[in-house]
């Protein structure tokens, strides 16, 4: 017998009957057991990040060169010519995210059906709701604010290269710093999230559904109706409304939640471009919303009633 | 108030019935084994007690309807699937720090406390322990938690005799006390005998005994019967007899004891044998069922 036991002292009975109930946090803690699980949300936008610094350190190899031959374009040009690498480091992370994000849905209510561990979470008092909020928040707050941060720094460690190698050649780091006015770019960033993640809500949703309704090959199963709409639309009756729903879905935001003044690069050089009032009436916002919604209601039922596959 | 209170449960896949219309009564303090074939329906019923499944019929447990009040039924109710059911992503720590952070009656000093006894490191994956230790990973978690009614549902496939035995030591000396109680099911039935208080056997979504253990010792008996009294041994109507080495043995219920030490040698039987002669009878029967069943079409 297990003679150890018997030197356990036995805890009062008091003490093990609290309940602890207001010092319980589930949806917190759910959100946790995410990021320990799916490392990619952290991982992945940090190789994303350690490739550009690399690849803008090897650019910084006649820099000097190039910053004095710009420096002799017009004002708008040396701006567009200087923020270039940064705008794309942006770009990068955020479409980075966005395959992290709707991949990390796919797997979410599936992976756990998989590996049976559905069990053991429904074993324990967390609803369905708290659980499928809690991974809805990876997409929709988490990942929005590690691109946030991780550019943030990554803007950082490319101003500061290119600053170090421009005093090194002798040009002034100034004329970088002038052209990017980083608060104020941050802040063009931050809104940029925030209207992108609204944007994307139902394409997160409509993964999570997916990935808590089929068996298999979630991926399969999230993306081949779309193709075979439009499929059948091109086919049927030769146009193609449904591929420019989707490709709307997608891009959308930015025509409503910026203004680009008409011009063919979408440049952002004032606070003034931002236009949160239109996009926030804009009806495609708020029915992406409402679809967002109905997919995680559904998606909760449907834990409901999955067990292990 | 029961623990556990079914009446009519039923529960239909396609066309399979997995729960024919169970009535069960599960009292505060008891464990069950709920002893049936694969397919018997013993994980429907689990499921249905657990909140997991739908069901027709009515079900209370700890007063509460299981599939509308999951999340509050689980603060008091804790259970093990099986073995393999632990992410395997997961480090022991995170596991106790997740269980701590939404669990209102952990108490994770037990846990570490049960913890410390094995050599399970905090800084393991699941992935790392073998199956022995996974159950005592487990088992710790669960025996932590303050629940009023725990579920074992093939707690101990797979693991070899010497964790078997550990688990169910545990649970008896760290955990069970007479305010618990523990439903378990599990096809190594004779290493629970002595463990249990109730038995409830299931075969084809029905129960097809019930009783507690103190009536099981009264009611069956096992006789090895010396070879010249085999017929009058079979006279007194046995339910079920086996050959072992050449002679009999034949199980009766509610059989006079005397009568019987005179014809041989007399034992207390084994769920294991109760079993098989209660399902040999109800295949017997099912088969007999069938073919008056055609004989009448």
């Amino acid at each position: 017998m297990n003679t150890e036991s018997d030197t356990v002292p036995k805890l009062p009975v008091e003490s093990v009957v609290t309940d602890r109930r207001d010092s319980t946090r589930p949806f917190y803690w759910s959100v946790r057991r995410e990021l320990w699980e799916n490392r990619s949300i952290y991982i992945a936008p940090l190789i994303v990040a350690a490739v550009q610094v690399f690849g803008f350190a090897i650019s910084t190899i006649g820099l000097a060169e190039r910053r004095r031959a710009v420096l002799l374009l017009d004002p708008a040009k040396q701006r567009a010519a200087i923020e270039m690498p940064y705008d794309i480091a942006a770009m990068m992370m955020i479409f980075t995210v966005f395959i992290v994000g709707v991949f990390y849905c796919l797997d979410a209510l599936h992976g756990e059906r998989r590996d049976r561990s559905i069990l053991f979470w429904k074993s324990l008092p967390v609803s369905d709701l708290t659980t499928v909020l809690s991974k809805a928040t990876i997409p929709m707050v988490i990942l929005p604010l590690v691109s946030f941060a991780i550019i943030v720094i990554t803007h950082l460690i490319m101003l500061l290269m290119s600053s170090a190698v421009l005093i090194f050649h002798g040009v002034n780091p100034a004329t970088t710093w002038a052209h990017f006015p980083v608060f104020q770019n941050w802040l063009v960033l931050l809104y940029g999230l925030v209207a992108i993640a609204l944007w994307h809500a139902p394409i997160y949703g409509w993964a999570l559904l997916i990935s808590g309704w089929v068996r298999r090959a979630t991926f399969l199963w999230a993306v081949l109706p779309l193709l075979a709409i439009g499929v059948f639309e091109k086919i049927t009756f030769g146009t193609s409304h449904f591929g420019s729903f989707v490709k709307h879905r997608l891009m959308g935001f930015a025509a409503e939640a910026f203004d680009f003044q008409g011009r063919s690069k979408p440049m952002i050089d004032s606070l003034i471009q931002l236009t949160p009032g239109r996009y926030l009436s804009t009806p495609g916002l708020w029915i992406g919303l409402a679809f967002a919604a109905a997919f995680i209601a559904a998606a909760v039922r449907l834990r409901r009633y999955r067990g292990p596959l | 108030m029961a623990c556990i209170e079914a009446r009519g449960l039923r529960k239909v896949y396609g066309a399979t019935i997995a729960l024919d219309g169970v009535n069960l009564r599960v009292e505060e303090g008891r464990i069950l084994g709920l002893i049936g074939p694969n397919g018997a329906g013993k994980t429907t019923a689990l499921n249905a007690i657990l909140g997991l499944t739908s069901y027709q019929g009515e079900l209370k447990v700890l007063g509460r309807d299981p599939w509308a009040t999951r999340e509050e039924l689980m603060r008091d109710v804790s259970f093990i699937a099986d073995v393999a059911v632990l992410p395997r992503w997961m480090r022991v720590w995170q596991m106790l720090d997740y269980v701590a952070g939404v669990h209102p009656r952990f108490d994770r000093a037990k846990a570490e406390g049960f913890l410390a006894k094995t050599t399970i490191k905090h800084t393991s994956k699941v992935r790392q322990l073998s199956k022995g230790m996974v159950a005592q990973l487990h088992l710790a978690l669960v025996m932590a938690i303050d629940a009023k009614l725990l579920v074992l549902d093939e707690p101990t496939l797979g693991l070899d005799i010497l964790y078997r035995k550990q688990f169910y030591d545990s649970l008896l000396n760290d955990y069970f006390d007479r305010s618990r109680t523990i439903v378990v099911t599990t096809h190594q039935v004779d290493e629970i005998q002595d463990v249990l208080t109730d038995l409830m056997f299931i075969d084809r979504g029905r129960i097809v005994l019930e009783c507690s253990m103190e009536e099981f010792e009264s009611r069956y008996l096992e006789v090895m019967v010396n070879p010249e009294h085999v017929d009058a041994a079979r006279a007194l109507k046995p339910i079920y007899e086996r050959p072992v080495f050449g002679r009999s043995v034949l199980l009766f219920d509610h059989a006079d004891r005397h009568q019987l030490a005179a014809l041989g040698e007399v034992r207390r039987p084994s769920i294991a044998d109760l079993f098989v002669a209660v399902m040999g009878e109800e295949q017997r029967s099912a088969v007999s069922g069938q073919t008056s069943e055609r004989g009448a079409r």
